[in-house]
């Protein structure tokens, strides 16, 4: 299937674009904070970057309204500031202080905020599909219009329950919106190495669940896919599936080498399909954003990221306390 | 030459049944196949079909009777030309080798005889409060349509436990006054179905998840441990997963290596989960209604053998049980006996017995195993100076072993012998008859250890 094109696109304002690429920008610069802190002994265990997929989760956030819910893998830093969680909570919880939104003790893997309706930061893969369906089945019994955004890889895409969760979903009418994101690597895992029938997004068609594939280095495009979705389940229409097509940047995790794929592969997509880029130059060379308006930007955001290290390394540590709270309600 | 009908075995549990009808009489030609009668069990009403074709000879057992036991010779079948009381050939050897006998051995007390006619004083009820007699069975029914009616945001889903009634027809009649919004039958695919409702509970409901058995849990299991026991922990308390997980755990009877295991000991080693075992219809009820209303996800065990099992229950008012409070179902000065779940079964016939012989023993019922009531158990050991645990599942890391090193380490002093874990052994079920018998612990085990510790 054809992604789409940008003749496809909605007319987009300069706000929205200046918003899409002040939240790319966020989670970008806040990624490469982590990652320096990482390499500075700071965050420990693992560490998964999302630089690279910012236009993922900055257009399916613009496509959400109030209420609805997000769910993801350990991959999870983007989503949780693309919903709107605070960097600062967000980074203290990497280097494991107090003020991180699970007061250190979930880590890089292990975040929530039931106030931004984000459900974690899962670390087994494929685990947050059903939980994700879940939440749907939750707001379809108290009979409200919420959706849930359930995001998993490519590689979570051949999990048995991702099928299970496929065919209640569907059954029941769950609206839950089922993001593929397909990074093309399932840590060193190629999708043509482990997958068949690589056309994720065709899988539901064996439940009777529609599906289509995304440019998912487009904001836009990722927005209008989320949109349809959105209304689709909102109409209660039962589930969807978007498969995005991105790619991570980074290795796996912080100890990956990448050896899996070449750098020029990097390098092409970097150049040629980076999303920030993209939306830098719809702005620039459509006259709504001048360089220095954009400079302005991105010495906001940096602010903002190094407030939010700054903060990451004040925090306390937990107090030996906390060891021993929220094993019960 | 006559032959005898006997009352059949329908399901791997069935001691007994009520033949509900005939549907045939006496002098009927019938034919191999042919459904002569209907028979109703505690899970369901079975039709009978005639084995061999003949002529009914004597009805034995008249419509509507109950407690007919396996085995029982219900009517007689005779050739053409035999009188109808011919005498019945040599069903008396097919009798003795009833296999209701050894189906279920550990199973001798009478099965549908409420509390009080088993002849044990276990009552653990308060005194003076009216009670009614009720299965283990009807007392979850019952503590799950309680909650549901309190809490419009308690639900039930699984396998078959909406048209289906329940597998093992816990959930009877649910369906019809819930509504299949409230009762919500699953397909068979556990790991999902669990993850949903893990992810519902986060979302403002309290589901119930019924597994057909927990053996099927093992599929789920993820989601009970990664995703239900610890996202309260790690949403640094955020969160939480105000849930039951519940169905029959542990060897029914005869259904072999994977569908005969005790979780107790798994599912009690995980920090962010209750665990209850009940034993009594009492337990269940009252255990039942306070897990629902836990906010956090309790693993709750049940028995299928102890399913029809009748004891006395509160007839009135909202009963509930508190958490990590033990019972002494039996009070004894001279050895304690913990138990949990269906192993009380042996514990209480070994004290009967040991009374007998003039060791009173003091039966302690864990009711749940997460938190356990240690200070009840160590008090009583404080007084009788020995202890024995009693359970079902594996040796190795069971709660017996957690018991004794708590006992160690706390009451040391006052042990006059070793503690000893009368546990299952360490094998997989096996199915023979003979083997599943010594696969899981004995009363004749728990009286022996109950000896040992007493020097006798």
């Amino acid at each position: 299937m054809a992604t789409k094109k940008a003749a496809d696109r909605p007319n987009v304002s300069k706000d929205e674009l200046l918003k899409y690429y002040r939240e790319m920008l966020l989670i970008r610069r806040f990624e490469e904070k982590a990652g320096q802190l990482y390499g500075m002994g700071l965050i420990g265990g693992f560490c998964h970057l999302y630089i690279g997929q910012e236009a993922v989760v900055v257009g399916l956030e613009a496509a959400a309204k109030d209420g609805d819910k997000r769910i993801t893998s350990y991959r999870d830093h983007g989503h949780m500031l693309a919903c709107g969680m605070d960097p600062k909570g967000v980074m203290a919880e990497l280097t494991g202080r107090i003020g991180g939104y699970s007061k250190g003790k979930g880590g890089s893997m292990h975040m929530f905020s039931k106030e931004k309706h984000f459900y974690g930061g899962h670390g087994i893969v494929g685990a947050q599909v059903p939980l994700g369906a879940g939440l749907a089945f939750a707001d379809k019994y108290l009979g409200n219009d919420n959706v849930t955004f359930a995001y998993f890889g490519d590689g979570a895409a051949n999990q048995g329950q991702v099928y299970e969760t496929y065919n209640m979903a569907e059954l029941w009418s769950l609206p839950v919106i089922f993001v593929i994101e397909n990074n093309q690597y399932a840590m060193g895992m190629s999708v043509k190495r482990s997958t068949k029938s690589t056309t994720f997004y065709g899988r539901g068609v064996a439940y009777g669940i529609p599906g289509e594939q995304v440019d998912g280095m487009d904001v836009l495009a990722v927005k209008a896919a989320g949109e349809k979705a959105v209304a689709h389940c909102r109409a209660g229409n039962g589930p969807y599936i978007l498969e995005m097509m991105t790619y991570r940047y980074r290795g796996h995790s912080m100890s990956d080498p990448a050896k899996y794929r070449t750098r020029e592969e990097v390098e092409k997509m970097r150049s040629e399909k980076d999303a920030i880029e993209h939306v830098r130059d719809l702005l620039l060379q459509g006259g709504l954003a001048s360089d220095d308006d954009l400079k302005a930007i991105d010495k906001e955001i940096k602010a903002t990221v190094n407030d939010s290290a700054e903060f990451a390394k004040d925090s306390p540590e937990p107090p030996l306390e906390e060891l021993w709270t929220d094993i019960y309600a | 030459m006559a032959t005898q009908v006997l009352m059949p075995a329908l399901s791997p549990t069935m001691e007994e049944g009520t033949l509900a009808k005939w549907l045939v009489k006496e002098g009927d030609v019938v034919k191999s196949g042919q459904i002569i009668a209907e028979i109703e069990t505690d899970k369901a009403t079975m039709e009978f079909e005639a084995v061999d074709e003949g002529i009914v000879g004597k009805l034995l057992v008249s419509e509507g009777t109950a407690g007919v036991k396996v085995n029982t010779p219900i009517a007689t079948m005779v050739e053409e030309g035999e009188a109808a009381d011919a005498a019945p050939a040599p069903a008396a050897t097919k009798a003795e080798a009833a296999p209701a006998a050894v189906a279920a051995p550990a199973v001798s007390a009478p099965v549908a005889a409420p509390v009080a006619a088993a002849g044990w004083p276990h009552s653990d009820l308060p005194e003076g409060v009216p009670t009614k007699t009720m299965t283990v069975r009807e007392a979850l029914r019952e503590a799950m349509a309680e909650e549901m009616r309190a809490d419009p945001t308690v639900f039930l889903m699984g396998e078959e436990v909406g048209e289906y009634q329940g597998a093992y027809k816990i959930s009877q009649g649910l369906l019809d006054e819930f509504g299949a919004k409230r009762v919500v039958d699953t397909p068979i695919t556990e790991h999902g179905f669990a993850g949903i409702a893990v992810g519902a509970s986060w979302g403002g409901l309290k589901p119930i998840v019924e597994f057909m058995t927990f053996n099927f849990a093992m599929q789920a299991i993820d989601h009970i441990i990664n995703s239900a026991a610890k996202t309260l922990y790690m949403s640094g308390g955020q969160m939480g997963s105000p849930m039951v997980f519940r169905g029959p755990n542990g060897a029914a009877a005869r259904v072999g290596a994977q569908h005969s295991q005790d979780y107790a000991a798994w599912y009690s080693a995980i920090p962010g989960i209750r665990v209850c075992m009940p034993y009594s219809a009492a337990d269940a009820k009252g255990l039942l209604k306070t897990a629902i209303r836990d906010p956090n996800p309790v693993i709750f065990l049940e028995n299928e053998i102890l399913y029809g099992r009748s004891f006395e229950v509160p007839a009135e008012g909202d009963f509930t049980i508190p958490f990590g409070k033990a019972s002494i179902l039996r009070a004894g000065t001279d050895v304690t006996i913990v138990s949990f779940g269906i192993g009380l079964t042996y514990s209480l016939q070994a004290a009967e017995e040991l009374a007998k012989e003039g060791i009173s023993a003091e039966v302690i019922n864990l009711r749940t195993l997460r938190p356990i009531d240690y200070d009840t158990v160590l008090a009583s050991v404080m007084k009788t100076n020995r202890c024995v645990t009693v359970e079902e599942g594996f040796p190795v890391g069971s709660i017996g072993n957690h018991i004794g090193a708590t006992i160690m380490q706390r009451a040391f002093d006052h042990l006059d012998a070793p503690v000893i874990n009368c546990t299952g052994k360490d094998v997989p079920m096996p199915y023979a008859a003979n083997l599943e018998k010594h696969a899981l612990t004995t009363t004749a085990e728990v009286v022996e250890a109950v000896k040992s510790v007493c020097y006798r």
